[in-house]
């Protein structure tokens, strides 16, 4: 990044009073794949984050291997929101926001002033806690992130709609109402929809920021089949709180604590070793 | 505290509904064909009429109006009389009486003689009334095949004098122009002289053409005036009443439900479908409807699309700073401003200085026939209502922009779209209903407004309407009636306004429909919006 790298002096002393944890190092133990995606397709490093004068990410450092499923954990609170919004600039939209570090996304920077977002949202794709279907009909639903990107082809779009709804196994229940309003649809139809809607553009990454705390645990269920399915094609990083669902769905699971990054590690170790403190008590239910 | 509140709407509901069930009770029953009572009094005196109300006042007894008509032949030219009841010695009710519907100076109740109708086809045998009734519509016929042919003609060689006269105005202004300029060129200077020439020889011809025309008229007319019938008035008077003056001749007293239903229906008819007559009190309001209808439209599309743009602005572009807050305290309180005052800033703004300056621009050679847009004309008076409603449109789109979920706008942008696209294809859909709701407050508030269109443009009679055959055939700059102005006119500015009380009534049955229509087909349309949308609420 070209600007200031450092926060403001005075804020930098805050973090040190009130974290005493940001000086230790976070334990981080994610085997290096040896095939050709050697390369983490996301590389985080030392992302300071401020909302105004209140920081919510501190120096986070961390890889998001490819093809992999990485869930990230911690109190409410603690940023994972925030940094998930970092990765396809979505934070922009916030007024009065200041980021230092860098992130590389295959290894581009992508918190550049020069960055094109629009090429950068399309290639990272997000579905969001509460399922925001448009007031459009289903098809119009999937099809809109090509058609804003000036896809007219008819037959290209109907194959991608039909494509994308499979994959968020939608298609059975929706292909006889394809040109009915979206917003007919159920609470859980809803989220396969977003996800459909999302895959239609075919990123690389799709971010999930509690993409099932909306649902009832059938749907939710659903989601969770849907992401052990997606990862064979996409990078997914989800936030949840859900440690029962972290530990389903997740190869990876990064835990952070009051925007710090504590513990990123295969999710089977950090479930059942977890290797720091606060680690141990967030999993124990002790906070949080 | 639930029974104070309930209390107050049950307030506002029940004075709600005494003003509709009083415009409804006297607007509907008025083309009713009420009996008409012959009453002797104890003097002798008879009278013919229809009884309106009674009134008991103090020392005088119980006193009853009738409608008695027959205007010209009053000693006081008064269609109404009262008569303490005491007095009235017998009333009965005559089968034979007739009403004659007028083109001037009222109904008249009386009684047929005979007809005299030396041009007309009617059998000179049997019942008079049955004479009578032949013998209009004989005059009808007549009237559509001699008289309104040469009337068309006439009106042709009008507009045919107009256009001469406007090119003859420009090939004028023209001349000027090239004397008071630098470089003479006589070639077009003589061939503009001759250009001028000819217009005035062909308007020599045009005038010479219609007045010829008006002179058959008048004769035409004159030989039809001889068909009379003559009638018998209350006190046995004769009197003779032209058969081309008369409408329409019924007998209330003898007639059963389906004719007098029947006869309803073509009152209401001509209502909706005929200019008006006597001062607006008499015939149709069409002009009036088509009016108020294209004025509202109008002030739609013009004003709409700009509350919308605006409303978008504010609720999705502007930072929420301390100037937006104070822009949207100003919009919110715009509302609140007398339309009158509306109304002198239209005649100010829109007349006075747009119309102003389009004369001094483009109609600069007619000025010294009139102004064109430099005055009243139904284009004005849209704009100002369009600036009167557009705040409601603006709060509306705003509101409606506002409350779509954040997350919405974020799907939209995490799929790679900009923040124009998202607002054409994911906000404004979601927020058309809110829209719409706005669209339907201000197309109500518009149709109900009158103050202001009285300084910019409303008239009580136009000789002409802003739609019409000619070219460009919708004209803008052109002065309108409005049924809103027409109750005013009707019920405050006419000599004899006891007798258009009636009028009053129909017009204002007419014009609360008429914005239920309008706001009726907006909920219509917001409805089935909602309905596409899959959108759960009310
Ligand atoms: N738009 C915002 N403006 C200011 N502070 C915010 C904003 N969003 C989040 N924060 C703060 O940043 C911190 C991290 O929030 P978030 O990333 O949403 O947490 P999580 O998703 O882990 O629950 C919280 O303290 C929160 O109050
Ligand atoms: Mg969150």
């Amino acid at each position: 990044m070209s600007e200031a790298t450092q926060p403001p002096a005075i804020l930098a002393r805050t973090i040190a009073k009130v974290s005493p944890t940001a000086a230790a190092q976070p334990v981080v133990d994610v085997p290096t794949p040896t095939d050709t995606h050697a390369q983490p397709i996301v590389q985080v490093k030392d992302l300071c984050l401020f909302y105004g004068r209140s920081q919510a990410l501190k120096s986070i450092t961390i890889d998001f291997p490819r093809n992999q499923v990485t869930a990230l954990i911690g109190p409410s609170g603690c940023g994972k929101s925030t940094l998930l919004r970092c990765l396809n600039r979505m934070n922009d939209l916030i007024d009065d926001i200041s980021t230092t570090g860098s992130i590389l996304v295959d290894g581009q920077e992508i918190l550049d002033r020069g960055t094109d977002v629009i090429e950068l949202r399309r290639r990272v794709g997000m579905v969001f806690q509460k399922p925001t279907p448009f007031a459009k009909s289903i098809y119009e639903n999937v099809a809109y992130g090509l058609r804003i990107a000036g896809m007219r082809d008819r037959r290209t779009l109907d194959e991608a709609v039909e494509k994308s709804l499979r994959r968020a196994a939608l298609w059975d229940e929706v292909k006889d109402r394809l040109r009915q309003s979206a917003l007919g649809l159920s609470g859980g139809q809803h989220q396969r929809l977003c996800i459909a809607r999302a895959v239609a553009v075919n990123p690389e990454i799709i971010l999930m920021d509690e993409p099932c705390s909306a649902l009832d645990p059938r749907s939710t269920s659903r989601v969770e089949d849907l992401i052990g399915e997606l990862r064979e094609d996409f990078t997914i990083i989800i936030v949840t709180h859900n440690m029962l669902q972290a530990a389903r769905v997740s190869d990876q699971t990064a835990f952070l604590y009051e925007g710090v990054l504590i513990e990123f590690r295969p999710t089977q170790a950090l479930f059942t070793c977890p290797a720091k403190k606060e680690t141990e008590d967030y999993l124990t239910g002790r906070f949080g | 505290m639930v029974w104070v509140a309930g209390g107050g709407l049950a307030a506002v509901l029940l004075g709600a509904l005494i003003l509709i069930v009083v415009i409804l009770s006297n607007g509907l029953v008025v083309f009713w064909p009420a009996p008409i009572e012959q009453v002797r009094l104890d003097d002798g005196t008879q009278i013919l009429g229809r009884r309106i109300n009674s009134e008991n006042s103090i020392g005088r007894g119980l006193q009853v109006r009738f409608k008695t008509a027959n205007r010209e032949f009053d000693s006081q030219r008064q269609d109404f009389h009262w008569v303490a009841d005491d007095k009235i010695a017998s009333t009965d009710l005559p089968a034979e009486c007739v009403v004659l519907e007028r083109l001037a100076n009222g109904d008249f109740y009386g009684f047929v003689k005979e007809i005299k109708s030396p041009g007309l086809d009617v059998k000179q045998s049997g019942d008079p009334f049955h004479q009578l009734q032949d013998a209009l519509r004989s005059m009808d016929l007549h009237k559509t095949e001699e008289l309104d042919p040469l009337l068309r003609r006439i009106e042709g060689k009008t507009d045919e004098l107009n256009a001469v006269k406007l090119s003859r105005l420009k090939g004028e202004y023209r001349q000027k122009q090239l004397r008071n300029s630098a470089s003479h060129d006589e070639k077009a200077a003589t061939a503009l002289e001759g250009n001028i020439a000819e217009l005035k020889a062909v308007a020599g011809e045009l005038q010479k053409d219609s007045e010829r025309l008006v002179n058959q008229r008048s004769k035409v007319e004159e030989s039809l005036r001889q068909n009379l019938a003559i009638v018998l008035d209350a006190q046995g008077a004769s009197r003779s009443i032209a058969l081309m003056d008369v409408i329409r001749v019924y007998r209330p007293n003898s007639m059963n439900i389906l004719a007098k239903a029947s006869h309803y229906a073509a009152k209401v008819w001509e209502l909706l479908t005929t200019p008006p007559r006597e001062a607006n009190t008499e015939g149709g309001v069409l002009p009036a409807i088509f009016g108020t209808v294209a004025l509202v439209l109008l002030m739609a599309v013009l004003s709409f699309p700009l509350g919308v743009l605006a409303g978008v602005y504010l609720g999705e572009y502007a930072r929420d700073g301390f100037l937006v807050r104070l822009v949207r305290i100003g919009v919110n309180n715009l509302a609140g401003i007398p339309s009158i005052v509306y109304g002198i800033f239209g005649v100010g703004f829109f007349i006075n200085s747009l119309g102003h300056a389009i004369d001094e621009q483009f109609y600069a050679y007619r000025l010294a026939e009139g102004r064109v847009f430099h005055g009243g004309g139904v284009l004005w008076a849209a704009l100002t209502l369009g600036i009167l409603t557009v705040p409601v449109v603006i709060v509306a789109t705003e509101e409606a922009i506002r409350v779509i979920p954040r997350g919405v706008r974020e799907s939209s942008y995490a799929l790679g779209s900009t923040k124009f696209q998202t607002l054409i294809r994911v906000l404004l859909p979601l927020a058309s209903p809110g829209i719409m709701t706005g669209f339907i407050l201000a197309m109500a508030r518009a149709a109900g407004e009158v103050a202001p269109l009285m300084l910019t443009g409303v008239v009580s009679t136009a000789g002409t309407v802003p739609l019409d055959g000619r070219f460009p055939y919708l004209h803008l700059e052109r002065q309108f009636l409005h049924l809103g102005f027409q109750i005013y006119t009707v019920a405050f500015q006419t000599p004899n306004s006891e007798a258009a009380r009636p009028m009053v009534y129909v017009i204002t049955l007419l014009l609360v429909l008429i914005v239920l229509l309008l706001s009726g087909m907006a909920i219509l349309l917001r409805n089935r919006m909602r309905k596409q949308l899959q959108i759960k609420t009310i």
